[in-house]
């Protein structure tokens, strides 16, 4: 089942291998992704490359190599070892599971490779494993929840009832929805990975005293849960991180989903000129609307080009301060790194709403200005 | 708890154990009558979600899409036991698991080649939605209780077709003996490819049924089969009756465990631990119940030696 190895030269100067085009400063950068092309969850690893690859049109001096880790950490390590040793790539990107993120990055940046994270980042990698070499482009794991707990606070919302599956990822999600949240904890209920029916949570939910509903179920899982939620007649408010309401599953669930909220460090209503842009010419290219994930990939490939018009890849001490500096016009407005190389940027509060046909998210209000994670007290380097 | 509310989760558990006899009647058919470990019958189960998502969301009416699905996972099911399956009855059971391994996977990049890797929009027909009153002012959705009614109906159904009709006698002689039943006149291979179809058909109502409150997406199969295979060991190889009993008992076991184990730590450790341990040993609990089936009973509840 193993995806067909693509090598990508992007644009049409792709014949002039003797890099006398590359520009003044830059020179090329060959670019590993390793992402999830098949089985379940293939749809956030599509989405990343799809963004990657829009953003990095015509752009002569990336070339891309592309591998599919099927979301199994022993591929992606497979595939780590043959982009390093093999396709002696410079920079890596494209993982979305932080399972899988544990097993690579920090093999990569021990090998001088810089790794840039278009999705996923758990916590390690924000504080005590923090690399040089490690760029976070997304988000730490804990910051949705942190803003949504911010959020309820403001908000008015008291009692929360807390569900997610029973998983490190899971678990941190909760933990940093508890981090900021004041009120009160009625329940907390951990599910099991990968669970299809929720008939005996949403029974508890129905049981309980609390007003709102805070739940981290990405994929398949929230597109069950929210569906045999909304046919439940339980008429709490519903609300969570945007991994459950994405627009590539916002489709699947329907309008179930209506007036659920859910914090994202982005949506394609953002009004900035960078972001229409994207979303214009995202759906010129691929006809689907863009979800977070092709965001974080777009951004991904901004950034990489900025650094690279800037400084020589081979010159790890420049094109690391190159990237640093985040010199580009970021798709979620303003994009700065913390000292610990993940983002300080905007937690937006968004709603699910229907525009016309189409199931979609709006966004209602910040809910973390400025919000970088807890962890970076801990990165030294 | 309070009684509602037990009450109403011994209904989840029903209900979830109905869900998983749909898949594991055809299982078990198959498994039982030929002997055959079908490790694809999760795609039959896909292929079923699937065709119900494409047609009802073409045609609008949900019931049209139902009977795509059947008729869909019924002939894919044909197709393969014509092409494939037929030739791995004599092998031995490694091969079978090698054979249908590799189906899941033609079967999964098949679907994603076809429809994409975005999940599917398939929703319950509008007259099933929204909750119910049930007696106790106990409000249960009510498509849950047609998943019920359709899951008795069909076990009732199966029941009435091995016991009683002249298939039946022919499915239940091709289990003991089918030398036997080949030498007497019956076309055993047209016999073989009609308890593959049915049991791909119930896969694939079940698929469809239970994609309209999840998620059709590729490989929502696999999770269900690997619960099915669990009944059907406890229910005892080829039996309905097991599969039917087994099915209520992995249902409830899990609910109930789900929903009772973590307030019972509760009373004698701190909450967030409970809560931990509690959840992990409720995910456990099928197949812990397994194992103390087999202990006493190592074919199974209704399994023959």
């Amino acid at each position: 089942m193993k995806f067909r190895s693509i090598i990508l030269v992007a644009g049409l100067a792709g014949a002039s291998a003797t890099g006398a085009l590359a520009e003044a400063h830059g020179g090329k950068v060959k670019v590993g992704m390793i992402t999830t092309l098949s089985g379940g969850g293939a749809g956030l690893g599509i989405d990343v490359r799809d963004g990657f690859m829009l953003a990095a049109k015509g752009n002569e001096n990336i070339e891309l190599v592309i591998e599919d880790d099927q979301r199994k950490p022993e591929i992606a390590v497979q595939l780590a070892d043959k982009m390093i040793q093999s396709e002696n790539v410079d920079v890596m990107t494209g993982i979305i599971w932080s399972n899988l993120a544990m097993a690579v990055v920090p093999a990569a940046t021990a090998q001088g490779k810089f790794y840039l994270s278009p999705n996923a980042g758990p916590s390690q990698l924000a504080g005590k494993g923090c690399s040089p070499l490690y760029f976070n482009v997304s988000w730490q794991n804990d910051a949705f929840n942190e803003a949504a707990g911010s959020w309820a606070n403001d908000n008015g919302i008291n009692k929360v009832f807390l569900m997610a599956p029973n998983y490190p990822a899971g678990q941190d999600m909760i933990a940093g929805f508890k981090r900021t949240y004041k009120g009160e904890v009625t329940d907390e209920i951990y599910t099991k990975l990968g669970q299809t029916d929720y008939a005996a949570e949403i029974s508890q939910m129905r049981a309980s005293a609390a007003d709102t509903v805070y739940f981290f179920l990405p994929g398949g899982m929230g597109i069950s849960f929210m569906k045999q939620y909304a046919g439940s007649g339980v008429d709490k408010a519903a609300m969570g991180p945007a991994f459950s309401f994405d627009q590539g599953i916002l489709g699947a669930i329907g309008e179930a989903a209506l007036g659920v909220k859910n914090t994202s460090h982005w949506s394609k209503d953002l009004d900035n000129e960078a972001n229409k842009k994207f979303v214009a010419d995202f759906q010129a290219e691929f006809g689907r609307l863009p979800s977070l994930y092709a965001a974080q990939g777009y951004d991904t490939a901004l950034l990489l080009m900025s650094a690279a018009a800037k400084a020589d890849v081979k010159d790890t001490e420049a094109f690391r301060a190159a990237l640093n500096e985040a010199d580009f016009a970021s798709v979620r407005g303003d994009f700065k790194f913390a000292p610990n190389q993940h983002p300080i940027q905007d937690i937006y509060m968004r709603e699910v709403v229907k525009e016309g046909d189409v199931v979609t998210n709006k966004v209602i209000g910040v809910a973390a200005a400025d919000h970088s994670d807890v962890y970076g007290a801990d990165c030294k380097m | 708890m309070t009684t509602i509310l037990l009450i109403e989760q011994v209904l989840n558990g029903i209900q979830s154990g109905i869900m998983l006899f749909l898949m594991a009647a055809g299982l078990t058919l198959i498994f039982g009558v030929m002997g055959l470990i079908n490790l694809a019958h999760g795609s039959l189960y896909m292929v079923g979600a699937f065709a119900a998502a494409a047609v009802s969301a073409a045609t609008g009416s949900f019931v049209i899409g139902l009977i795509a699905a059947l008729a869909a996972a019924a002939a894919a099911g044909a197709i393969v036991e014509y092409t494939v399956i037929r030739r791995l009855y004599d092998r031995d059971h490694l091969d079978q698991v090698l054979a249908t391994f590799a189906l899941i996977l033609i079967f999964s990049e098949g679907t994603r080649y076809l429809f994409g890797s975005f999940p599917l929009f398939l929703d319950i027909p509008s007259a099933l939605q929204g909750p119910i009153t049930l007696p106790g002012g106990i409000q249960y959705p009510l498509y849950r209780l047609v998943i019920i009614g359709v899951g008795l109906i069909i076990a009732v159904g199966l029941f009435a077709l091995i016991a009683r009709t002249r298939i039946g006698i022919q499915i239940r002689a091709g289990e003991a003996d089918r030398e036997m039943i080949a030498a007497l006149g019956i076309d055993i291979s047209k016999l073989y490819t009609l308890v593959f179809a049915l049991g791909a058909a119930l896969a694939g109502l079940a698929g469809a049924m239970v994609g309209a409150i999840q998620s059709v997406q590729v490989g929502m199969g696999e999770p269900v089969l690997i619960l099915a295979f669990v009944v059907i060991v406890i229910g005892g190889i080829g039996s309905i009756k097991g599969a039917l009993v087994g099915a209520l008992l992995v249902g409830l076991t899990d609910t109930l465990g789900g929903v009772l184990l973590p307030p019972l730590f509760a009373t004698f450790m701190d909450a967030s631990a409970a809560t931990s341990v509690g959840s992990s040993l409720a995910s456990m609990s099928i197949y812990i119940l397994m194992a103390i089936v087999l202990l006493f009973r190592p074919t199974g509840l209704f399994g023959e030696a």
